[in-house]
């Protein structure tokens, strides 16, 4: 049954995964000012949105293994880290392909975008630590205490750097643009796309994650046995 | 007296302690045998509240110390093959850290008395980086004393002794054994281990499978049976 | 309570005494402090202006180099002969040994900093002598929060193979905020501002000090139990 649920989240995201490509690229009308380098901003915006709930869910998953000391709750902060990750180098890769033709720059010191590779930094850092340590309990508490500091600091990170722009008043800022209804129908279509496509893959690399403990486990009792 | 009761405890996979109960007297000296891997300092560091049980209880003097309550811990001494000294301290300095974070009374003396029975007055300014081995052991033994505890546990003190300072480790137990202190020890070292205890486990697996009074087995006849275990839990 | 701040400071005069004997992070720390001034200017034009515009980034980057720098060996000291499980065993709540370390951390890391200070005023030959009690709050501020958060990761990072090369990972990244903040304030402090200029860097300082000192306060006890 649990199986067969996923199967139709899977079939779902696929479907909403296609509906937001035809709506992006055909059905949303091309912007006035940036041309068609305007259409990334729907998967930016998405993944972006995303790769920060994706941290959250670390974030939550490691406050509650600190408390619980349940290691299903360290399987939900790692699986949720990695695909943050991986998000976020969507972010980071598809924010200077918009801001080379837009901005005139490949990378601007834009504080979202500073934040979000902070974000990335450290959520790399976490995974190198998880790497470094091999008896679980103390892989999950270390890796967790990480996950916790590490979104704190997203807030701070970001005001940070808004501060530090208003510094700078010669930046150059995008022009307020007036969205289409049609864009906006097109952002939440892929917006709701790509949220499900998070959901899908955490449910699957929580999966995979178990029945790597369970591999262990059974390797263990082979040894037993033997 | 300390009373543990089905005491279990999971590292992810791996269990070190699969259901121990142990009831040690006041007053009693009590070894723990078995070989490495077996979950003897896991036991030793729930008993001493560094480590959490996953479930089971440990009560002593009717304190269940999982509450981890700071009383539970001054009643604790706890002597390890690790020093828990600072090299860059001398051996009088490292006395007062410690001694001070008991807040034991009347610690000068206190620790004029204990650098003399540990054979160690004459280095007490002495840095402790500078230490032998078997210098450090009896320090460390001052060390885990100085508040005084009503029981003490010992975590493979034998380990990387001489067998001048063994001898001397040896002596220093009997002593407090005659002080009327709930000791456990663990070790790998049956001679040493079988003479000074009153009663004997072994531990193999994160479980308990033999015990008897120590007059009742001589160093032959402990050892037969001490192989014999290891061989079936293996 | 009195008992408790009693215990606390026993710590940190323990960890001064040791590191005053030693001596050996002392020279490290403000050796290191002075080559990163020294190699930073190698960076400019000889007697280029703008180096004065600069000057603030160099400060911090120094300082915060040389307190990671002290942070990597300030469990080293508990890990040798596994004094934390001493500390540990002490009827002393655990929150007590981080309080303790932060202390010693802290008074240690602004000794040195304020030893390099005139060194930095006369590489840079700026005068330091009307904008030092202004600086004071900066340094004091943001040292503080470096320290707070540095201990937490210092205590993580020991218990870690390869821990010296993962502790600048976790602590850099999260001093973004911190740096902004240091020398923007800094740099406004020697250009003679006033400090309702700044007000708003010393109040982001004030705010990451406090969370993160309290989140470390909390988490430090989950870090080291097992």
């Amino acid at each position: 049954m649990k199986e067969k649920l996923k199967d139709a989240l899977a079939l779902a995201t696929a479907v909403l995964v296609v509906s937001a490509l035809y709506m992006v690229f055909i059905y949303a009308p091309t912007e006035a000012n940036m041309g068609n380098i305007q259409r990334i901003f729907y998967f930016h915006v998405s993944f972006a949105w995303t790769g920060f709930v994706a941290f959250f869910g670390t974030f939550a998953g490691s406050i509650m293994y600190l408390i619980r000391k349940k290691r299903c709750w360290d399987i939900l902060a790692v699986s949720s880290a990695e695909i943050g990750i991986a998000f976020c180098l969507v972010v980071l890769t598809t924010g200077p392909i918009w801001a080379r033709p837009v901005w005139g720059a490949w990378w601007t010191w834009d504080p979202r975008l500073v934040t979000f590779l902070i974000l990335t930094f450290m959520f790399v850092a976490y995974m190198i630590v998880r790497g470094a340590i091999e008896e679980e309990t103390k892989r999950g508490r270390f890796s967790a205490v990480i996950g916790i500091i590490a979104f704190l600091n997203v807030p701070l990170t970001y005001v940070a750097n808004v501060m530090w722009r208003t510094i700078h008043p010669d930046v150059i800022r995008p022009d307020k643009v007036d969205l289409d209804p049609r864009m906006i129908h097109a952002l939440f279509m892929s917006m709701s796309a790509i949220t499900l496509l998070y959901v899908i893959l955490l449910l699957w690399r929580m999966d995979l994650e178990g029945m790597r403990d369970r591999v262990a486990e059974l390797k263990k009792k082979i040894m037993e046995e033997a | 007296m300390i009373e543990v009761s089905r005491l279990w405890k999971s590292y992810g996979p791996v269990d070190a302690l699969r259901g121990i109960d142990l009831k040690i007297e006041k007053g009693e000296f009590l070894t723990v045998f078995g070989p490495n891997g077996a979950g003897k300092s896991t036991l030793l560091k729930i008993l001493s509240t560094i480590i959490r049980p996953t479930s089971g209880k440990v009560i002593t003097d009717g304190i269940d110390i999982s509450s981890a309550n700071e009383d539970a811990r001054r009643r604790i001494g706890v002597i390890s093959h690790k020093a828990f000294l600072y090299g860059n301290l001398s051996a009088k300095e490292n006395l007062l850290f410690f001694g001070r974070l008991y807040d034991v009374p009347d610690l000068e003396k206190r620790i004029e008395e204990l650098l003399a029975e540990v054979g160690l007055a004459h280095r007490a300014n002495d840095m402790v980086r500078t230490f032998s081995r078997g210098m450090l052991q009896r320090l460390t033994i001052a060390r885990a004393i100085i508040h005084n505890p009503a029981i003490i546990l010992l975590d493979e003190p034998y380990t990387g002794l001489d067998q001048h300072a063994a001898r001397m480790l040896t002596n220093l137990l009997k002593k407090l054994h005659t002080e009327d202190k709930t000791i456990v020890m663990t070790t790998h070292d049956i001679t040493n281990g079988l003479e000074i205890s009153d009663r004997i486990v072994i531990q193999i697996l994160g479980k308990i499978v033999f015990e008897d009074r120590s007059a009742n087995q001589t160093v032959e006849s402990f050892e037969r049976v001490y192989f014999e275990k290891v061989g079936e839990g293996k | 309570m009195g008992h408790y701040l009693k215990k606390v400071f026993l710590i940190a005069a323990k960890d001064l005494r040791i590191e005053f004997r030693s001596k050996e992070k002392i020279y490290s720390m403000m050796l290191f402090s002075l080559l990163v001034m020294v190699i930073f200017n190698f960076a400019f034009e000889p007697g280029a202006e703008y180096i004065k515009d600069v000057a603030p980034g160099i400060l911090w980057v120094a300082f915060i180099f040389a307190a990671s720098l002290g942070l990597s060996r300030s469990f080293v000291l508990e890990k040798e002969e596994d004094c934390m499980q001493g500390l540990m065993l002490s009827p002393l709540d655990r929150s007590g040994i981080y309080l303790g370390k932060v202390i010693g951390n802290f008074i240690f890391t602004m000794m040195i900093e304020l030893v390099s200070l005139p060194f930095f005023a006369i590489f840079f030959n700026l005068s330091l002598t009307a904008a030092l009690p202004p600086l004071m709050i900066v340094i004091v501020l943001a040292t503080f929060g470096f320290i707070a958060v540095g201990t937490l990761f210092s205590a993580l990072s020991v218990g870690i193979r390869g821990g010296d090369m993962i502790l600048p990972l976790l602590l850099f990244p999260m001093q973004v905020p911190v740096i902004i903040s240091a020398v923007k304030s800094t740099g406004m402090i020697m250009a003679g501002s006033g400090i309702e200029t700044y007000s708003q860097w010393l109040k982001l300082l004030i705010a990451f000090d406090i969370i993160f000192f309290m989140a470390s306060f909390v988490i430090f006890e989950y870090l080291i139990e097992e």
